[in-house]
């Protein structure tokens, strides 16, 4: 099982075990991760499940689509690495990955 | 009749007297129109955002849902204007853009309803569909921001005259944003619009609008995102901003305009002295009556053992929030079970018949 660790914003970290398939929100939420709101259920309509991906992971990670940048114009302090983590799908692949959570969610 | 804020002054209509009224707009409070108007009663149904179906229309328009009986998929959109379709012979009276601020009981076992432009219900029964709350607008996470909401920070304008003169900051790049930056760079001092991207949600001629302002000094446009802000006494002076490509600078504004989106907040409900539960009105499951006999909740803002939030559930809890409003409205007639099927009754009032 991939394991993905959240970097709060005091620098504290949590690593969850996630499946291959569920999304980077359902795994924080399972894991109850604080700061990952995810209003809207991941409908990629809300902008409340932001997270910043750690460098060494964007490539892996890849970029936003058109609807989920769209969406991350409601996001606060959107920064390159931003990604909204509903849209991120667990695979083997990002077995590792590290992702640090904003400040605020809006 | 659809209603705009603002366009009334004050104090200048009468009550509006009525049997029932529905706070919310969202799919289960328009399915109520259809239960009730099925039973001889008419409503009218307030709701604070622009449109009329809740959720399905301001958070997932285009999205399929695939668990409405009868519907093997339809979009958040689809589901709205077919809900209008179905309600249409009942005649509603919306009032959009409204949010019912207070709600009292009357001596004479009527309510009172106030929205927040002052204008007043009167009402026989209530019906409380607001779903996960009133749509409120997203409030960015800076600093101190609340100090100048309503003096120099907005999330909506009711008077333009308000904005004459005045050095504006607009940040957002959807059609609010935008509509407001063209409307009023002819009336302000000074106007600067900022998004994170040099890519606009907004309608395409709005962006070649804005464009051609900008082109010609007539309008800032900078792509970063803001900071802090910075003033006295519930005055903005000025506003620090992170510029997408270079180091932080100052903007002077004394007012701005922050378009982030809307969210659901429970909102004035809280206040209605109602029993509350989390933040849903408790129910019982034959009536959907609240702790106040008379108002009723229905669909995502009510609880009761083994709720579910969907859809479906709340058209069945309007069926049933229906047959007791009857009683409440009609306390001298029978109601009887019919079917539309076979109802000439009912059809003639569906007007098919
Ligand atoms: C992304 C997403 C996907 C979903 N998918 C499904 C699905 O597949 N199937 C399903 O069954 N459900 C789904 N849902 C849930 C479904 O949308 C809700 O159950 C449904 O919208 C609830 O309807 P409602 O009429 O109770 O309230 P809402 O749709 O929430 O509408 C309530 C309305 O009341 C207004 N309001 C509240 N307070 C006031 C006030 N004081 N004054 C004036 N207006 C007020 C609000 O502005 C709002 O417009 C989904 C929800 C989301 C966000
Ligand atoms: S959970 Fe709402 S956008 Fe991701």
């Amino acid at each position: 099982m991939p394991k993905i660790t959240f970097v709060q914003p005091d620098g504290s970290r949590q690593d969850v075990e996630a499946q291959t398939g569920m999304t980077v929100m359902e795994a924080a939420k399972k894991n109850l991760i604080d700061g990952i709101e995810a209003e809207c259920g991941g409908a990629c309509a809300c902008a409340t499940c932001h997270v910043y991906v750690d460098e060494a992971w964007q490539q892996a990670v890849g970029k936003p689509a058109d609807m989920e940048e769209d969406m991350l114009d409601f996001a606060f302090d959107v920064r390159e690495a931003s990604r909204l983590s509903c849209q991120i799908k667990v695979t083997d692949e990002l077995d590792g990955l590290i992702v640090a959570v904003p400040d605020k969610q809006f | 009749m659809v209603d705009q804020t603002g366009a009334v002054p004050q104090g200048a209509e009468q009550d509006i007297e009525t049997d029932v009224v529905i706070i919310g707009a969202g799919p289960c409070g328009l399915f109520a129109v259809f239960e009730l108007g099925l039973l001889d009663i008419r409503a009218h149904v307030i709701d604070i955002l622009d449109k009329l179906g809740g959720q399905c229309a301001e958070l997932y328009p285009e999205k399929p849902i695939y668990d409405i009986p009868g519907l093997p998929i339809v979009t958040g959109a689809k589901l709205t204007d077919q809900l209008l379709e179905q309600i249409k012979p009942f005649d509603p009276v919306f009032h959009l853009n409204e949010r019912i601020d207070a709600l009292e009981p009357m001596a004479d076992g009527r309510f009172k309803l106030v929205t927040d432009d002052h204008r007043s219900f009167i009402t026989k029964v209530v019906v409380i569909a607001a779903g996960g709350g009133s749509f409120t607008p997203k409030r960015p996470p800076l600093a101190g921001i609340e100090a100048y909401e309503g003096n120099s920070v907005f999330y909506s304008v009711r008077k333009m005259e308000n904005f004459t003169g005045r050095d504006i900051l607009i940040v957002g790049g959807g059609d609010s944003a935008l509509d407001w930056t063209l409307s009023l760079q002819p009336i302000a001092n000074s106007i600067t619009l900022m998004h994170r991207r040099d890519d606009f949600r907004a309608a395409p001629h709005s962006v070649e609008k804005m464009r051609a302002l900008v082109a010609e000094n007539k309008l800032k446009l900078v792509i970063g995102q803001v900071k802090q802000l910075h003033g006295d006494n519930g005055q903005l002076e000025r506003v620090t901003v992170k510029p997408k490509d270079g180091e932080e600078l100052d903007l002077i504004a004394n007012c701005m305009l922050p378009f982030f989106g809307l969210t659901m907040k429970l909102g004035p409900i809280a206040q209605w002295g109602l029993n509350l539960h989390e933040n849903l009105i408790p129910v019982d499951t034959e009536k959907f009556q609240t702790s106040q006999p008379g108002i009723f909740a229905i669909g995502d803002i009510n609880d009761y053992p083994g709720k579910l939030k969907l859809i479906l559930s709340g058209f069945h809890e309007g069926a049933l929030m229906a047959q007791a409003a009857h009683r409440i409205v009609y306390p001298d007639r029978k109601l009887k079970f019919q079917y539309t099927t076979s109802s000439s009754n009912l059809q003639k009032k569906l007007g098919v018949k």
